[in-house]
C-alpha cells in the first residue's frame, strides 16, 4: 500500500473542503472494509484519506412515522440491524443487511459505504479498470464472465452492482442526501447508480468532492417487503442474484408492487415488467413465477453466465412469495 | 503372545493407546501462545518482498534492481532470474529486496525495472482439442481384450465425461521463512514447513550452488507450528534461498519473507486437473467386465502425474487406458493430500455409479458385488466398511433409484465412494531421555502439521512407561533433534509411534536394570504400571516411578528410537468408505450437504480423538473441493483471477451443513496390523460420494466438480427430473 496523508475532520464543511474536485488523489474513508483492501491491492492509490467517522451528524439514526427512517451515512450495518424501529418497520432492510455474514463487516461497514462500495468484478480487482479493458478491448465477453451482468450489459460495462441494500432501498422509495461545496442535493437511490460508458467515469452519481450524508426511507405502513438472494456459499460470499420486493395487498390483489434485482446488472435493476405482471392480480405461485419470467425476459447472458438468468428469475419469484406470506 | 520386545501391548493393556486424548498443544494454540512462522519477529528483522512476473510466459530482456537498492530503508536487493531466463507462469519470482519494514520493501520492489519478451501461453486445458502441441502422451495401457468385452452384445455399457479442475492448496498460513545468519558460517531458519529435518540440506545445497559456503550441519531449522501444508511445504523453495541471500547481503540480519495471499494462491500449490471420457461395461447381473478411459490433465509446465484408474477395482479383467499430459503456464503442481487419488476416485467411482444406475442396481449392492476386483488384502475391509456405511447412513431407508420423485424443487440423494492409501511410517528417529528426577523427554526433528504428532508421541511414551500422558515432555520441530522424515504420504504417525515405542522400551529396560537389585529380582521380571515399577503380578513389591528413577543416581538414560526397526509396529494400505447425503434445489442448482458418513480403517489407533479429527478435516476439505474450489485462469491475460479468499471459495461452517458421522474400524482384524497413516485417505472420497449423491438426487450426472449452481443447472437443462 502506498503511503498517504490522513485527515479526520469533525465537521462536514471541513471534510468537503479537504476533498478535491477530481477522483484519484483523495478518498473518503468510512468503515474502510472495501477501500482499504482496494488500497492494499493497488486499485485505489489515494494520497489522502478523509475519515468521516468523527463527524457526529453523519452517525445519527432517527425514525418517526411522519419523516420515516433517516440513516446517517456512517451508521454501521450492525447498528442498523440492532435498531428497534428498523426491526419493527423495515424487515426487508434487516434481511438485506443480514446477508453480510461476517461480524467484522457488520461492525465496521457503514450504510453509506455499502451503497458506495466498488464492484467486485475480478478484472477490475486485478487492475484492469472498471471496464476491464486490455488494449482497448473488454476482457469480459470472451473471458471468465460467470459472475458478470446479464442485464444492462450491452457494454462497455459488464460488472454487477455489488450493493445488497440498494435494491430494497429502491423498492421502498428511499432517497440519499449528498453534500458538496455548493450545498446539498437529494437523489432517489436509483439515481445514485449509473452505468459508466467511458473510461474514467464512475458507477455512482457522486462528485469527487461530495459526501453522502444520509439515507431517507419513507414509512409506508401496510407495505410488505422481502429480499431473496442466491449465493454459492452460505458463508461470506457474493450473491449470484438477488431480488427485493415491496408491495401491498388490497382486497385480495397486489397494489404498487416494486421489484428490484441486484447483482445482475451494472446498476440495481428495477423491473417494471415484473411490476406490471403483479399489479392488480391475486397473489399465487403461478403469478410469482410469471413475474420472475417477466423480470428476466430481456436478459442477454454472456458466454458463461446463462445460469444467472434462471437464478434471477427464481430470486424474484421467491421474494414475491415471501413478501406475500408476511404479515403487515 | 508378545514374541518381539517392542510389540504393541495386547488389547486391555494399552493404557492411553486407542483412547481419546486431547491434543497436548491445544491450549497453546487456542490461547495464541503457539507461534507460527508468520508470528516470528526477530530483533533487527528486515522484511523481504519479491517482484513477480506479470506474464504467463515470457523471456527476461533486461532487469535493473539498482533503483530499489538506492531507496532509503532498503538493505539488500537481488536478481532471482536474470536476463535470458524463460518464465513459465505468472507470479514467478524475478527479483527481491529486504527493507526495514514491509511498506518500504513494497515501494522498493516497484522501483525495479524489468523488460520482457512476451511469449504465447496456455492456461486453460479442459478442452483437449484446443491444447495443440502442449498435449503430450503420458502413457497407454491395455489389459485383457477390452474391445471384445465392449463388443459383447450382452454387455451393459455406460459412457460419460468427468472432470475435476486445478485447485490450490490455500494454506491459511502462507509459505515462507524467517532466515538469519549467525556469524559468517551458520544459519537459523524459521520455516513454515512439513520437512523440518530436510530443510538444512536443501538450503545448504542451494546456497553452495550459488558459491555461498555453508555446511548443512551449521543450518538449523525451526518450525513449532504450521498453518497448513497439505503437501505444498516440503521444500525450502526459491523464496527461502532468497531470504538467506538477502540476509547475507544485509550483514546477517533476519529477513522475514512470507508470501502474500495472492502469491501463495498463484504459485505455491496446485493440484493437477483431470478430465476424461470413461466407458465401463458389466454383464447383466452387474459384474464388471471392462474399463476404458481417455484422460488428460495439467500439472503446470511439468508433467501432470497419472491418476491410478480404474481406482480400487484394479482387477477388472479388460482395461484400456490412455493419459495425456498438457503442459500449461499456470504455476507448478505440488503434492496435494493423497496425490492423484481424489482425481482417480472421482473418475472411477462416478463412472461406476453411472453404470450401476444404467443396470438399475443399488449403488451399494453394485460395489459389494464387484469388490472382489479390489486388491485382495482390502476386500474384507471394504465388505465390512460398506455394510457399516450402509447402516450408519440408513442407506436402505434413504437411497432410491436415480432421480428423487418427490414433488417440489428439493431433491434428496445418497452417494457412495471408496478409497485406499498406503501410509507406512517413514524413516526417522528420536531421543528418549529419562532423568533421575523422573522427568521424561522425547525429542525428534519431526513436525506436527496439526495432525496430532506431539500427542501421539506422548501417548506412546506414556503408555510404555505406565505414566500419565502429561508426564511426557515432547520436543519436536527443530532440525537439531534426531532426524525424521518429511510429513507427507501419511507417513508420520507410523514413524513417530514406532520410534517412540522402540526408544521408550529400550529406556524402560535400562531403568529396570537399575532398579532390579533393590527389588531383589531380575530386570526381566519387572513391569511399568500406573506410575510404578513393580514385580510382574506383585504390586506390593514396587517403587514409584520417581523413586525408581532416583536409583539412576547421577546417570541419565538416553536411548535412540528408530524406524524402521525390529518388530512389526505398523503396516501399509488402508481402506475407507464414505456416503454423502445431499439435497439439491433444482431451481437454483444449489447443493446442500445433509450428512456425510465416513468409515475408515487405519490399523491400530494411537489417539482416537485426533484420528477422528483427521477424518472430519478430510470431509470438510472434501466439501470445499466438491462444491467450491477452482483455480480460475483467464486465457487472454494468462493469470489467475481469484487469487484471494473472496473468490477462491472455501466452505464456512454453514456450508458443511448437516451431520458428519465418523466411524473408525478397530479391534480384531485391524489392531494387529499396527499403526498406519490417516492424513490423506479421508479426503479422497468426498468428491465422488457427493457427486454420486447429487446424481442420485436429480437423476443426471453433473460431469465436473465443483458442483456449483452453474454446473448443476447446466446438467439439469440436459436432463434429470426437474
Ligand atoms: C470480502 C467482502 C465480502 C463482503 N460481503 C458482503 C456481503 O455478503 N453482504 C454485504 O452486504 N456486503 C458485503 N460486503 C460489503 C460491505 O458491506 C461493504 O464493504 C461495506 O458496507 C462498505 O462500507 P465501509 O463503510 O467499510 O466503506 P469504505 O470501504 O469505507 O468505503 C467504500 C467506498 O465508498 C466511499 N464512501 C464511503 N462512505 C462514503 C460517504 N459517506 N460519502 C462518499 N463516499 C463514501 C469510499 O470512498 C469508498 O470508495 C463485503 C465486503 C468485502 C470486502
Ligand atoms: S481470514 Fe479473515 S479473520 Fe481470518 S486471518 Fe484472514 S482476515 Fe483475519
Amino acid at each position: 500500500m502506498q503511503a498517504f496523508e490522513y485527515a479526520s475532520p469533525r465537521s462536514l464543511q471541513e471534510a468537503i473542503r479537504l476533498l478535491p474536485a477530481q477522483w484519484g488523489p483523495t478518498d473518503v474513508l468510512a468503515g474502510g472494509t472495501d477501500l482499504v483492501s482496494a488500497m492494499k491491492d493497488g486499485i485505489s492509490t489515494p494520497q489522502r484519506l478523509v475519515n468521516i467517522k468523527q463527524i457526529a451528524e453523519l452517525h445519527r439514526m432517527t425514525f418517526s412515522p411522519r419523516a420515516g427512517l433517516h440513516i446517517g451515512a456512517t451508521v454501521t450495518l450492525r447498528e442498523l440491524l440492532d435498531d428497534g424501529a428498523v426491526q419493527q418497520h423495515y424487515p426487508g432492510l434487516i434481511q438485506a443487511a443480514e446477508a453480510a455474514r461476517s461480524e467484522q463487516l457488520l461492525n465496521m461497514g457503514t450504510v453509506g459505504g455499502e451503497l458506495l462500495q466498488r464492484p467486485r468484478c475480478w478484472y477490475y480487482r486485478n487492475g484492469y479498470g472498471l471496464l476491464a479493458l486490455r488494449d482497448g478491448k473488454s476482457l469480459v465477453p470472451e473471458g471468465e464472465n460467470q459472475y458478470h451482468a446479464i442485464l444492462g450489459n450491452a457494454g462497455p460495462a459488464y460488472f454487477v452492482s455489488p450493493s445488497f441494500l440498494a435494491p430494497i432501498l429502491i423498492a421502498l422509495g428511499a432517497t440519499v442526501q449528498l453534500h458538496g461545496p455548493r450545498g446539498a442535493r437529494s437523489l432517489p437511490v436509483q439515481k445514485l447508480f449509473v452505468t459508466p460508458t467511458r473510461v474514467g467515469q464512475r458507477e455512482h452519481d457522486l462528485a469527487p468532492n461530495e459526501i453522502l450524508t444520509e439515507i431517507r426511507v419513507p414509512y409506508r405502513p401496510g407495505v410488505r417487503t422481502a429480499v431473496y438472494e442466491i449465493r454459492e456459499k452460505e458463508a461470506l460470499d457474493w450473491p449470484l442474484a438477488m431480488a427485493a420486493v415491496a408491495l401491498r395487498q388490497e382486497g385480495g390483489v397486489l397494489r404498487d408492487p416494486r421489484v428490484v434485482l441486484g447483482q445482475v446488472a451494472p446498476v440495481p435493476w428495477p423491473s417494471p415488467e415484473a411490476e406490471r405482471t403483479l399489479t392488480g392480480k391475486k397473489p399465487s405461485e403461478d403469478l410469482a413465477d410469471a413475474a420472475g419470467r417477466a423480470a428476466v425476459a430481456q436478459a442477454t447472458p454472456l458466454s458463461k453466465n446463462g445460469y444467472k438468468v434462471q437464478l434471477a428469475r427464481i430470486a424474484v419469484k421467491r421474494a414475491i412469495l415471501s413478501a406475500v406470506q408476511q404479515g403487515g | 503372545m508378545a514374541s518381539c520386545k517392542y510389540d504393541w501391548p495386547a488389547a486391555g493393556q494399552r493404557d492411553a493407546i486407542g483412547k481419546s486424548t486431547d491434543r497436548i498443544d491445544g491450549p497453546a494454540k487456542v490461547s495464541g501462545r503457539a507461534k507460527y512462522t508468520y508470528d516470528i519477529n526477530r530483533p533487527g528483522m528486515l522484511f523481504g518482498k519479491m517482484l513477480t512476473c506479470p506474464h504467463a510466459h515470457a523471456k527476461i530482456k533486461s532487469i535493473d534492481v539498482s533503483p530499489a537498492l538506492k531507496h532509503p530503508g532498503v538493505k539488500a536487493a537481488l536478481v532471482i532470474q536474470d536476463v535470458g531466463s524463460e518464465i513459465q507462469w505468472a507470479g514467478d519470482e524475478i527479483a527481491a529486496v529486504a527493507a526495514v519494514d514491509e511498506a518500504t520493501a513494497e515501494d522498493a520492489v516497484r522501483l525495479i525495472r524489468v523488460e520482457y519478451d512476451v511469449l504465447p501461453h496456455l492456461v486453460r486445458e479442459e478442452n483437449l482439442s484446443k491444447d495443440g502441441d502442449r498435449a503430450k502422451p503420458a502413457g497407454e495401457q491395455k489389459v485383457g481384450d477390452p474391445d471384445k468385452a465392449f463388443a459383447d452384445p450382452e454387455a451393459v455399457i455406460s459412457e460419460g465425461f468427468y472432470g475435476i479442475p486445478v485447485i490450490t492448496h490455500c494454506c491459511l498460513e502462507t509459505h515462507g521463512n524467517v532466515v538469519e545468519w549467525r556469524g559468517a558460517d551458520s544459519i537459523l531458519t524459521h520455516s513454515s514447513t512439513q520437512n523440518v529435518s530436510g530443510i538444512p540440506s536443501q538450503l545448504g545445497a542451494a546456497l553452495r550452488a550459488k558459491k555461498i559456503n555453508v555446511q548443512d550441519s551449521n543450518i538449523e531449522t525451526i518450525c513449532q507450528y504450521i498453518g497448513g501444508g497439505f503437501g505444498s511445504k516440503f521444500s525450502i523453495d526459491r523464496w527461502g534461498v532468497v531470504a538467506a541471500e538477502l540476509s547475507k547481503q544485509a550483514g546477517g540480519k533476519p529477513v522475514k519473507l512470507m508470501l502474500d495471499r495472492d502469491e501463495d494462491l498463484e504459485v505455491a500449490g496446485a493440484r493437477p486437473s483431470y478430465f476424461g471420457h470413461v466407458k465401463v461395461a458389466a454383464s447383466k447381473d452387474g459384474t464388471l467386465t471392462a474399463w476404458s478411459s481417455e484422460t488428460w490433465g495439467t500439472g503446470g509446465p511439468g508433467p501432470s502425474g497419472v491418476p491410478p484408474v480404474p481406482y480400487i477395482l484394479t482387477n477388472i479383467p479388460n482395461i484400456y487406458k490412455k493419459h495425456t499430459s498438457v503442459s500449461t503456464n499456470i504455476g507448478p503442481a505440488r503434492a496435494w493430500r493423497a496425490p492423484n487419488h481424489p482425481q482417480a476416485c472421482l473418475m472411477t467411482l462416478a463412472a461406476l455409479d453411472d453404470l450401476a444406475a444404467k443396470l438399475a442396481m443399488d449403488a451399494m449392492e453394485f460395489l459389494q458385488k464387484n469388490i472382489h476386483l479390489a486388491p485382495s488384502y482390502l476386500v474384507n475391509t471394504y465388505q465390512q466398511e460398506l455394510s457399516k456405511a450402509a447402516e450408519l447412513s440408513e442407506w436402505s431407508k434413504y437411497w432410491h433409484p436415480r432421480g428423487d420423485k418427490t414433488p417440489g424443487h428439493l431433491k434428496r440423494g445418497l452417494g457412495v465412494s471408496l478409497h485406499t492409501w498406503g501410509g507406512r511410517g517413514h524413516a526417522g528417529s528420536c531421543n528418549v531421555i529419562v532423568r533421575p528426577d523422573g522427568s521424561v523427554t522425547v525429542q525428534s526433528g519431526t513436525q506436527d502439521l496439526g495432525t496430532g504428532t506431539r500427542t501421539v508421541i506422548a501417548v506412546v511414551a506414556a503408555s510404555t512407561f505406565g505414566l500419565p500422558v502429561d508426564a511426557i515432555q515432547v520436543e519436536i520441530g527443530d532440525s537439531r533433534y534426531p532426524f525424521d522424515g518429511a510429513s507427507g504420504g501419511s507417513t508420520t504417525v507410523g514413524a513417530a509411534s514406532a520410534w517412540t515405542r522402540r526408544g521408550s522400551v529400550d529406556a524402560l529396560n535400562e531403568l529396570f536394570a537399575a532398579v532390579a537389585p533393590s527389588l531383589g529380582v531380575q530386570a526381566n521380571q519387572l513391569e511399568a504400571r500406573d506410575g510404578r515399577i513393580q514385580v510382574q503380578g506383585n504390586p506390593s513389591k514396587s517403587l514409584s516411578w520417581k523413586d525408581a528413577c532416583a536409583k539412576l543416581g547421577a546417570k541419565t538414560i538416553h536411548t535412540v528410537g528408530k524406524n524402521p526397526g525390529p518388530c512389526n509396529l505398523g503396516s501399509v494400505g488402508v481402506g475407507g468408505v464414505q456416503v454423502a447425503d445431499v439435497t439439491v434445489d433444482t431451481e437454483t442448482g444449489k447443493v446442500k450437504i445433509n450428512r456425510l458418513v465416513a468409515v475408515q480403517d487405519c490399523g491400530l489407533i494411537i489417539d482416537k480423538l485426533t484420528a477422528e479429527s483427521q477424518v472430519y478435516g478430510g470431509l470438510i476439505m472434501g466439501v470445499c473441493y466438491s462444491l467450491f474450489e477452482e483455480k480460475v485462469m483467464d486465457q487472454t491475460i494468462g493469470r489467475m483471477l481469484n487469487a484471494n479468499m473472496e473468490f477462491y471459495k472455501l466452505a464456512g461452517i454453514g456450508d458443511i451443513g448437516g451431520e458428519l458421522i465418523v466411524h473408525m474400524m478397530t479391534g480384531p482384524g485391524y489392531d494387529e496390523r499396527g499403526v498406519i497413516g490417516l492424513g490423506e485417505p479421508p479426503v479422497i472420497s468426498p468428491g465422488a460420494a457427493i457427486s454420486n449423491a447429487v446424481a442420485n438426487a436429480i437423476g443426471v450426472r453433473v460431469s465436473q466438480l465443483p458442483l456449483t449452481p452453474r454446473r448443476v443447472l447446466a446438467a439439469l437443462a440436459k436432463g434429470g427430473i426437474a
